[in-house]
């Protein structure tokens, strides 16, 4: 009983933490309708932007995080802007071509990274990186704990953000239906440069938050390029709480599967989960609530 | 036209029959023979990605499968891996049909993630089934011939079947079928076409001669393991830049991209040391922006344009 106490909470405080990154890709992928596969390798440049304001500076990842986030939205709105916007008018056989663009950006992302910092793996050592806090006979990390709970501050944050500021409801305007923001006089183009740079933003506070938690390494973004696939399309493309839930069952569901099934099969189990849910609720969580 | 098209083909053949007369030395016959599976790959992607408008972020699954397939036969029984040549291209067909019942259903983007996702199934299916598959250690055969120029040729009939069956698919019925499902799948249900199932035409010899390439590759390299042969981004994302480089949709445009691919990526890799794949991803974004129908695409374009104004300048003289 203690052993499944342990991995459900475990799961449930990594959930947390993946599902901030999730919720930048669930933005991205509502408002412009494109698979952004260098979701991964933007979290991992806000982790090296932590790590460096760390190894350099000695700030702690916590604070480190609140530098990383301006950068990666910097970065975001760069991207959007010059690159992927370019796409929207030029013609070709297939859409996808969105796609291919951000598989050439992770490329260069992931590739600088490597150019700068090697290949090598790389931790960040804090006072409190072993700390365990106890519930019962049960053990629980400190830098999990802490990374939760903020994780789960910026989502509230977020939401508060998108439902009651004027920039956050033309966000949510533009995923619902662009055509109609554009006529209501919503700069969808601007907005789409925003929503990136909100979502990278996310992607670094979510890697700073686990870069006392992870090994960092410039090959890292394909985990979590991973991870933010499955819970987007589990919570809903676009959705907030969604990608929220869709994060804490992922997280169930990996850490049940290593402690229950073997370590080599985690991963299977999200993925399986990912194409359950495309056959039967093709709409995620999203469209179980709505209906 | 036709005899146009009927010409460059012949002497692009006797230019690839001859090309070994020239090019002798080990390390230049195996850059092309790279390009020649590349090229295949492509080809495959192109019928079902480029035709049909179905992308697959998945090819990885059926060219793992073809490779696997030969270095199991050997592996288990101790059987010449080259009947992994017939066994590789029927596994991945065998295959690919539950995986086309699961995955039509869906459209767009979904598709192309849920191939991604099957894909990576099988990546880790074959790295944790360890009696079956070996592994992560995969699998380390002898091969049975040496000698670049067997596998050049090989190869290249292989490459001429694989052309000449998807050129003869997308010219018939099937191929017409194929591209009014890319351009309006609604509309081409409205006509009467049964969608579903004219997906399954297209991804059926697409798995096939992914497969094929696959056995192909485990014969030449002697070496496969889960991490190479199922890899996410440097087989089921290649393919697609492969395709996109080239030209989607056009007959010859997985051939020039797989050779620039290659050619591209080998270049940078012995001149630019580390940096080589940087450089290969910012070439990647600027080719995608700039030319979005790929080289032989924009070739077509500017072609059809000069016709164009051939024809306009002729009726405005007389």
């Amino acid at each position: 009983m203690v052993l499944f106490g342990q991995t459900v909470i475990c799961g449930i405080l990594l959930g947390g933490m993946y599902a901030l990154i999730a919720i930048g890709m669930t933005l991205i992928m509502g408002v412009m309708k494109i698979i952004n596969l260098a979701h991964g390798a933007l979290v991992m440049v806000g982790m090296y932007v932590t790590y460096v304001c760390f190894k350099e500076f000695g700030i702690d990842p916590y604070i480190g995080m609140f530098l990383a986030m301006p950068v990666l939205f910097f970065i975001g709105c760069l991207i959007q802007k010059y690159m992927i916007n370019r796409l929207v008018e030029v013609d070709s056989i297939l859409p996808e071509n969105q796609v291919l663009l951000t598989v050439g950006i992770m490329l260069v992302l992931t590739e600088s990274a490597r150019l700068i910092f090697k290949s090598d793996y790389r931790s960040v050592a804090t006072s409190y990186s072993s700390k365990v806090a106890f519930l019962g006979d049960m053990s629980i990390s400190v830098p999990m704990l802490t990374g939760f709970f903020i994780a789960m501050i910026f989502t509230l944050i977020l939401h508060l953000f998108l439902t009651k500021t004027d920039i956050g409801r033309s966000i949510r305007a533009t995923a619902q239906d662009r055509d109609a923001a554009v006529y209501m006089g919503v700069n969808s183009s601007r907005i789409t440069m925003i929503t990136f740079g909100i979502g990278s933003a996310l992607a670094a506070a979510g890697g700073s938050l686990l870069l006392p938690l992870f090994y960092l390494f410039p090959d890292i973004g394909h985990l979590f390029t991973a991870k933010s696939f499955i819970i987007t399309i589990l919570g809903g493309m676009g959705s907030t709480m969604g990608a929220a839930v869709g994060g804490l069952v992922l997280g169930i569901a990996e850490s049940l599967g290593a402690t229950y099934i073997s370590m080599g099969y985690k991963d299977i189990v999200g993925l399986v989960i990912f194409l359950l849910v495309l056959l039967f609720l093709p709409g995620g969580l999203k469209s179980i609530v709505k209906r | 036209m036709k005899n146009k098209n009927i010409v460059f083909t012949l002497l692009f053949a006797l230019f690839a029959v001859l090309l070994p007369l020239f090019v002798k030395a080990p390390y230049q016959m195996h850059i092309l023979i790279l390009i020649i599976i590349w090229s295949v790959i492509g080809t495959a992607w192109n019928l079902l990605g480029g035709y049909a408008g179905q992308v697959s972020f998945g090819h990885a699954a059926f060219f793992g499968l073809g490779a696997y397939a030969a270095g199991l036969l050997k592996f288990h029984y101790d059987i010449s891996p080259w009947w992994g040549m017939l066994l590789g291209p029927v596994a991945a067909s065998v295959i690919s049909l539950p995986i086309g019942l699961i995955c039509f259903r869906l459209r767009g983007p979904y598709f192309a993630l849920a191939m991604l996702a099957l894909g990576e199934i099988f990546r880790l299916l074959f790295t944790n089934l360890t009696s079956f598959t070996n592994g992560a250690r995969g699998i380390l055969i002898m091969p049975e011939i040496t000698g670049k120029m067997f596998y050049y040729y090989l190869g290249l009939a292989m490459l001429a079947l694989t052309l000449l069956t998807t050129y003869l698919i997308v010219h018939s019925k099937v191929g017409y079928y194929l591209v009014s499902i890319r351009e309006d799948q609604d509309a081409a249900t409205s006509l009467g076409i049964p969608t579903t199932r004219y997906k399954n035409y297209a991804l059926l010899p697409s798995a096939f001669f992914t497969g094929l390439a696959g056995a192909f590759y485990m014969n030449y390299v002697a070496f496969i393991d889960p991490n190479i042969v199922f890899n996410l981004s440097n087989v089921s994302v290649m393919v697609i830049l492969v395709v996109m480089l080239g030209g989607v949709a056009t007959t010859w445009g997985p051939t020039v991209g797989a050779a620039m691919y290659i050619f591209l990526g080998e270049l940078f890799r012995t001149t630019l040391g580390s940096a080589n794949v940087l450089v290969f991803g910012i070439l990647v974004c600027l080719i995608i922006m700039f030319l979005p129908n790929g080289v032989v695409g924009e070739i077509n374009i500017l072609m059809k344009q000069a016709a164009a104004r051939k024809k306009t300048s002729l009726a405005g003289g007389a």
